[in-house]
């Protein structure tokens, strides 16, 4: 590892091919991550597949299970279990290889017990959803009431996460001890910028679950404040996405210079991006009760301002990712306009599943700015529009770079090859999903505008000429589902391979980090000051939310009752 | 401070002033024509008990002015009280909805009437059908088993 007045890119300033091993304590915490969300992954899918095949009529399902049982599994397992394990397996990974290349034991202790935590309410929850004890979605909303288990493997996951992040900021800070003159490495810094993002949004979250709907639940208290409990949710659920999406912009800013042999373009600007998702990710959870009474009309239209913010950050990204890629491509020979991108590693799974997921990004941040576009939204909210929409962004852009990962960061764990016939099986998954994603995703979208509701089971509605429409959509919808399953498979198929199978190999398997660009300036020692952004982050919070809040504690309805309605 | 290729600054320069255009729009579209998503800021008595007081004892659909109504409809699990109005060609008609139970939803698919029916609160827009024809309304908030079950109409009657 080399130290420049650039400071320490986490042994990247050697650029090439740096084998990379972990230590074994690491490699173990990084590994029941990974684990985990696999099997989160598989059950997940499992459970989207039969939704698609019963909105379309193809199959019916057996007494003993229906469509919102499998629905809330899905979303569960998919949108809060895998998304969380990966991204924190994935986040520790780098912080070990760019930090001393090993974590510190206090790191992995809190590691641990975070996914203990998180592995037992993940179960607790699991079990609830089987027994059909609730069936209330993921974003389990009030006044439908769950078992109390449901919340408490909720609090426990949520809680446990931030034992992880813990963790994530013991080792950062045990490093920055030693060199307070330096800037970190950008990878650390970004999983601290992640996991700070993360905190913040997620104790919303937590105080609903704890302090509302756990004692609720229990029976300690009668009644729930609906109001209020829809917007401590939302305080954390626009801030949810960008938890999925950061570590995806990780990736593409870090690890993947170095996979199609370029440097990093700039050593700030990525940081400032990080920076201004941790402002802007918060102050915005109204843009998902834009139709809602109880919150007045001018506070949604401010949260629409600031939810726009993040165009800026967006094209930040976009202009350094071009600008790496087309560096690389004329580094090697490019000519012309267009001719670098002949000479991206195109077969490259590492590369091609990722470039495919920014691909698909472009069409899917243009539907977010719709959703978020205030009186647009009146035509696409809670329609299957949004279901589309987050089936581009989250279950194709972040789950393709996401896999994409997986295929050099289990290889480095286990020591074992991605042989080229992985490869290729990995590049098929791609354009697999991608089609599949066409086809359920974009029709989605369609069938959503001429207003099929989202999170329905199969329904005719009284043989409504236009529900009937829907459903001779649904039967393109479900054949893009049973794509997506395949891949699903596939990529099952070369995990189990890449855990068990692949040749173990004595040749050098590259934990890839980029290095930085040599004319890239110094960052700006405030991009590092921390309680800066927090203050920050914390002001436009108020602004936001203060005022609305206050006006749900003057116009309070009594609060519901329970309700066990499925 | 940070350093910025030239034109990354013209990249920047010519996304954020879009950017500053369209939410001007968007404001000017809310702020001087009224075009805001559904709001409404009046509450009602415990929602299991929403029947017993008004408007909400007596939902239906009300002439309040030459071809403008008021539509009161209660929510609840799984359907609508009333499931069914009628109104000539060209009406303005407000809506005002709550729930006696769980959160519910209230969508005309074709509209812009695109609610959420909030136990404890009313929520309020108002649509005008310049269309003949029968329109659905699906209850497109997750309520429970028969949520997909949830629908009623709007007949829009042709002028003769
Ligand atoms: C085999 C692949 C998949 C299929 C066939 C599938 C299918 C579906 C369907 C049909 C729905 C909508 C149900 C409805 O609105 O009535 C849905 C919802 C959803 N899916 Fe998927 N999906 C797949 C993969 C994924 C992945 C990989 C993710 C995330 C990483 C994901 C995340 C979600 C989420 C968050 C919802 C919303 C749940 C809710 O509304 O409560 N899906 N999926
Ligand atoms: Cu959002
Ligand atoms: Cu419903």
């Amino acid at each position: 590892m080399s130290t420049t007045d650039l400071g320490v890119e986490g042994g990247g300033e050697q650029a090439a091919l740096t084998d990379f091993k972990f230590d074994r304590k690491d490699s173990r915490l990084v590994m029941a991550h990974l684990l985990f969300s696999f099997g989160a992954v598989f059950l997940g899918a499992t459970a989207g597949l039969l939704q698609v095949m019963q909105r379309s009529g193809w199959i019916t399902l057996p007494p003993w299970l229906n469509y919102y049982q499998l629905l809330t599994a899905h979303g569960v397992l998919l949108a809060l279990v895998f998304t969380t394990f990966f991204i924190i397996g994935y986040l520790f990974s780098g912080v070990a290889r760019t930090l001393d290349g090993k974590l510190s034991p206090a790191a992995r202790v809190l590691g641990w017990i975070g996914f203990y935590m998180m592995a037992v309410g993940t179960v607790m929850a699991v079990i609830v959803i089987l027994t059909n004890d609730a069936s209330v979605l993921y974003t389990f909303y009030a006044p439908m009431q769950a078992s109390p288990w449901f919340y408490i493997g909720a609090a426990l996951l949520i809680v446990g996460s931030w034992f992880s992040a813990f963790g994530i900021f013991a080792a950062y800070i045990n490093w920055r001890r030693t060199r307070k003159k330096h800037s970190s490495p950008l990878f650390a810094y970004m999983a601290v910028a992640t996991m700070i993002l993360w905190l913040h949004a997620s104790l919303a979250v937590a105080v609903e679950v704890v302090f509302q709907l756990i004692p609720w639940s229990l029976g300690l208290v009668a009644r729930v404040d609906v109001g209020l409990s829809r917007a401590l949710f939302w305080y954390f659920g626009h801030a949810l996405v960008y938890f999925w999406l950061l570590p995806a912009y990780i990736y593409w800013y870090v690890n993947i210079p170095q996979i199609v042999g370029g440097k990093i373009f700039s050593n700030s600007l990525p940081r400032l991006t990080f920076i201004l998702f941790i402002l802007f990710s918060v102050p915005v959870g109204f843009h998902h009760q834009l139709n809602e009474p109880g919150i007045e009309s001018f506070w949604k239209f401010l949260q629409v301002v600031l939810t726009m913010m993040v165009v800026i950050p967006s094209l930040l990204t976009a202009f350094s990712l071009l600008a790496t890629f087309e560096l690389a491509g004329r580094s090697r020979g490019g000519k012309g306009l267009f001719g670098w991108i002949k000479k991206m590693p195109w077969k490259d799974a590492r590369f091609f599943s990722a470039a495919m997921a920014m691909l698909i990004f472009i069409p899917a941040g243009a539907g977010g700015i719709i959703n978020a576009s205030y009186q647009m939204n009146q035509v696409v909210h809670n329609t299957w529009w949004v279901t589309g929409h987050f089936h581009l962004t989250l279950a194709s852009t972040v789950l393709l770079t996401f896999f994409a990962i997986s295929y050099w960061l289990i290889p480095v764990l286990t020591r074992r090859e991605f042989t080229k016939h992985l490869n290729k099986l990995a590049i098929v998954q791609a354009i697999l999903w991608a089609i599949g994603m066409f086809l359920m995703g974009g029709i989605m979208h369609i069938v959503g505008l001429q207003g099929a509701p989202r999170r329905s089971s199969y329904a005719t509605y009284g043989d409504h000429e236009l529900a009937l429409t829907w459903i001779s959509y649904n039967q393109v919808i479900a054949a893009g589902g049973v794509l997506l399953f395949i891949a699903i498979l596939l990529v099952l198929y070369i995990w189990v391979n890449l855990l068990y199978f692949a040749p173990r190999t004595e040749k050098t398997i590259e934990y890839p980090v980029g290095v930085v660009n040599e004319q890239a300036e110094h960052p700006p020692k405030i991009l590092e000051r921390w309680s800066v952004w927090i203050g920050v982050s914390i002001a436009l919070v108020l602004i936001a939310y203060t005022i609305p809040i206050y006006q749900m504690f003057m116009h309070n309805p009594p609060g519901s009752l329970t309700y066990r309605s499925w | 401070m940070i350093h910025m290729p030239k034109y990354e600054k013209i990249w920047m320069a010519v996304g954020t002033g879009s950017l500053i255009l369209f939410l001007i729009v968007l404001g000017i579209m809310a702020g001087t024509m009224g075009l805001n998503p559904p709001d409404g800021m009046e509450t009602t008595v415990e929602p299991e008990n929403v029947e017993a007081s008004a408007p909400f004892d007596q939902p239906g659909l009300k002439q309040i002015g030459p071809n403008e109504y008021e539509a009161v409809i209660l929510s609840y699990i799984f359907g609508y009280k009333p499931n069914q109005i009628t109104v000539p060609e060209g009406s303005t008609v407000h809506f005002k909805i709550t729930s006696k139970d769980v959160v519910h939803g209230f969508f005309v698919p074709g509209t812009t009437t695109n609610l959420m029916a909030v136990p404890g609160h009313v929520a309020e827009y108002t649509q005008t059908f310049d269309e003949a024809g029968e329109y659905l309304f699906v209850c497109h908030e997750y309520c429970g088993s028969g949520h997909h079950l949830m629908y009623g109409n709007i007949i829009v009657e042709e002028k003769m």
